[in-house]
């Protein structure tokens, strides 16, 4: 079976996010750049489904020239080739043109699976996915905890949790599945692993590489403006509720998600 | 000097850097009160490639470069230190020197079985009259036919209990100038008249056993001196070579239990709230963060110049030592610093504080003590 993962590079979760002076980015100065957790999933099913069909996983990335840490992590992990856009004229692209240009660079490769994650940590957003699956019309099945495939390998059962239920859904291949949390434990990139993977081949491909028209991206192209980034509020400070027994304490709170929260 | 480091060495980094948050920091305290690692947690150890860092690939080993192998042991050393212990003895000391010295049929015999974490090793030189004055240590082996018998016994050996293989040095015959000639042997755990003596206890270091060794007419194979005869009498250069990799070794612990410390202190300085605000806006609190992020600062060049120069094929023995010397007496004023900003928290069990607090000061006198440090320093500085 062969597989194909696509990656995004993002700030580490525990980073320290500052905005920067134009109020529509964020400083990068001292980030740790780390891959998607959410990919990490993607890669971690794509190498266990490698192991029990065969085949090959490719994984691909749109990005500056330091997202080669990532895709190399993939290798790392047990991937086995790597793809990177790297084009200055990316730069700045929304969701819709990545989307476009990892469409681009698996259209001509044999596949059976794409995994990506269900959303980016950073933005936010989770349009990649089922963009890529439009653009390459393929079938999509988003938010996805648990993967099995039938024997012969040629169709794929899925489950989706939705609202506190399960929705299982069957589908043909090839498809593209973006991975929820709870999927599985991705394996650690081990230290065997990172000094293989320095041989693995990792492709840079830029935007006419890949037959596209550099007109279509970049800051200028976007259909979705940042207009503002704006800190989340400081918390307020907690209540605490009085009372001289439990009983009349636990009153008071029922009372209180009643009237003010108007949780219950 | 520049110190962007390559591509996969910062993936290791963060690969031991999960392994830490993910696996060892919350069993750190389970571990420190058990005085044992958990298997599971040996073999996620050698899932990773942790026993085969500096082995050559030929071995069976990672075959690192000096400053990825100190980044592995900065990482790592941002918990409780005898993981790193369990490592580091094992692939650096305990084996080093039959990479070093041994002979090809020795390095195909055990280089692969320690590289890939089956085997744990050990490094067996201190005696109880014999610790800086290494030479001075009364173990015998005496040549009797196709074996040799050892008689003796070593203390505070690191590993002690879970080695294999121990890196033993004795005596084996006296100089014109009257001082020991001495060679270095492998030793397999079970070897006839050879036993694990009495668990030492320790101010630090719990999780790490480090025991006593006894040798009652222990029978060891002619052949398992290190190098085969042509080294007989030529173990103390060996044992030499060993110690001084480790010292770039031991200055990385101590950089990365270091900066942990800085890091715990920045946290709880930020939050610790009294007379009305984080100690961190109090300017005595400021002056010791300052100092210690500085000195680490330091220590941290210090030690990659040194690691990278030894990567360029270069002598390190000044540089090396200097960079011992500096970041564990560094890491012991850290780590008092880091129990004065925590006050009465830093003193209790519930924060691992105190435990670093003990456990750094071991790097300031195992693999060669501050004063040794000084003297091969001085010694450099005055030979003519």
């Amino acid at each position: 079976m062969n597989i194909i993962v696509c990656l995004k590079q993002v700030p580490d979760t525990e980073a320290q996010i500052k905005i920067a002076g134009d109020a529509k980015s964020i400083v990068t100065d001292d980030i740790k750049w780390v891959m998607n957790p959410y990919d990490e999933f993607g890669v971690e099913e794509a190498l266990k489904t490698k192991e029990k069909f065969g085949g090959e996983v490719t994984v691909i990335g749109l990005g500056p020239k330091r997202v080669t840490e990532t895709i190399r992590t993939a290798l790392a992990m047990g991937a086995d080739k790597g793809i990177l856009i790297c084009d200055d004229a990316a730069d700045g692209s929304d969701s819709i043109a990545v989307a476009k240009a990892l469409a681009a660079a698996i259209k001509g490769m044999e596949y059976d699976l794409i995994f990506t994650g269900q959303r980016g940590v950073d933005d936010d957003l989770g349009v990649v996915g089922a963009s890529v699956a439009e653009f390459l019309d393929i079938p999509q099945l988003s938010l996805i905890e648990d993967v099995e495939f039938a024997e012969d390998g040629k169709s794929v059962k899925v489950k989706r949790p939705v609202e506190g239920e399960v929705l299982t859904i069957e589908s043909s291949l090839p498809v593209l599945i973006t991975t929820q949390k709870g999927l599985n434990e991705p394996r650690y990139a081990s230290l065997p692993g990172i000094m293989k993977a320095k041989k693995k081949p990792l492709d840079q491909k830029t935007l006419s590489d890949l037959g596209l028209d550099a007109s279509d991206f970049g800051e200028g192209a976007r259909k979705l403006k940042i207009v503002e980034l704006l800190s989340p509020p400081a918390r307020s400070a907690g209540k605490i509720i009085e009372g001289e027994s439990p009983q009349e304490k636990a009153a008071e709170l029922a009372r209180l998600l009643h009237e003010e929260a108007k949780l219950l | 000097m520049d110190f962007n480091m390559p591509e996969d060495v910062e993936i290791m980094r963060t690969t031991i850097k999960k392994f830490v948050e993910k696996d060892l920091e919350p069993i750190s305290q389970q571990v420190e009160e058990e005085a044992r690692i958990p298997d599971e947690i040996v073999q996620k150890m050698r899932d990773l490639g942790l026993f085969g860092l500096a082995i050559p690939e030929k071995y069976g080993g990672l075959g690192l470069s000096t400053i990825a192998e100190i980044i592995v042991y900065e990482e790592i050393t941002k918990t409780n230190a005898c993981f790193r212990s369990r490592i580091g003895t094992s692939n650096g000391i305990g084996s080093i020197g039959i990479y070093y010295d041994g002979t090809e049929e020795q390095k195909k015999k055990y280089l692969p079985r320690v590289a890939s974490g089956e085997w744990s090793a050990a490094f067996a030189l201190s005696e109880p009259e014999a610790g800086s004055d290494a030479a001075n240590i009364k173990t015998t082996a005496e040549l009797d036919g196709d074996h040799w018998v050892l008689n003796g016994m070593k203390h505070f050996i690191t590993n002690g209990d879970c080695a294999h293989l121990f890196t033993t040095l004795a005596v084996t015959g006296k100089k014109e100038s009257g001082r020991s000639e001495i060679t270095a042997f492998i030793i397999e755990k079970g070897m006839p008249g050879f036993s694990i003596g009495k668990k030492e206890k320790k101010m630090g270091l719990k999780g790490s056993e480090t025991t006593q060794l006894l040798f009652d007419d222990c029978i060891i194979p002619k052949e398992n001196v290190i190098g085969g005869d042509a080294m007989i009498g030529q173990g103390f250069k060996t044992a030499m070579r060993v110690l001084d990799k480790g010292r770039l070794t031991m200055g990385a612990c101590a950089l990365g239990a270091s900066q942990k410390l800085l890091d715990m202190c920045v946290d709880y300085a930020k939050q610790r709230v009294q007379f009305g605000k984080p100690i961190g806006q109090f300017q005595m609190i400021q002056a010791m963060l300052a100092d210690m992020a500085t000195e680490i600062y330091a220590g941290r060049q210090m030690l990659y110049h040194a690691a990278c120069m030894r990567d360029e094929g270069r002598k390190i023995t000044r540089e090396a030592s200097m960079a011992k010397l500096f970041c564990t007496e560094m890491a012991s004023r850290i780590a008092d610093k880091a129990i004065q900003i925590h006050g009465g928290m830093g003193y209790m069990k519930e924060l691992p504080v105190e435990m670093f607090y003990r456990d750094v000061r071991l790097y300031r006198i195992y693999e060669g003590t501050s004063e040794i440090q000084r003297m091969i320093i001085a010694r450099d500085l005055l030979k003519d």
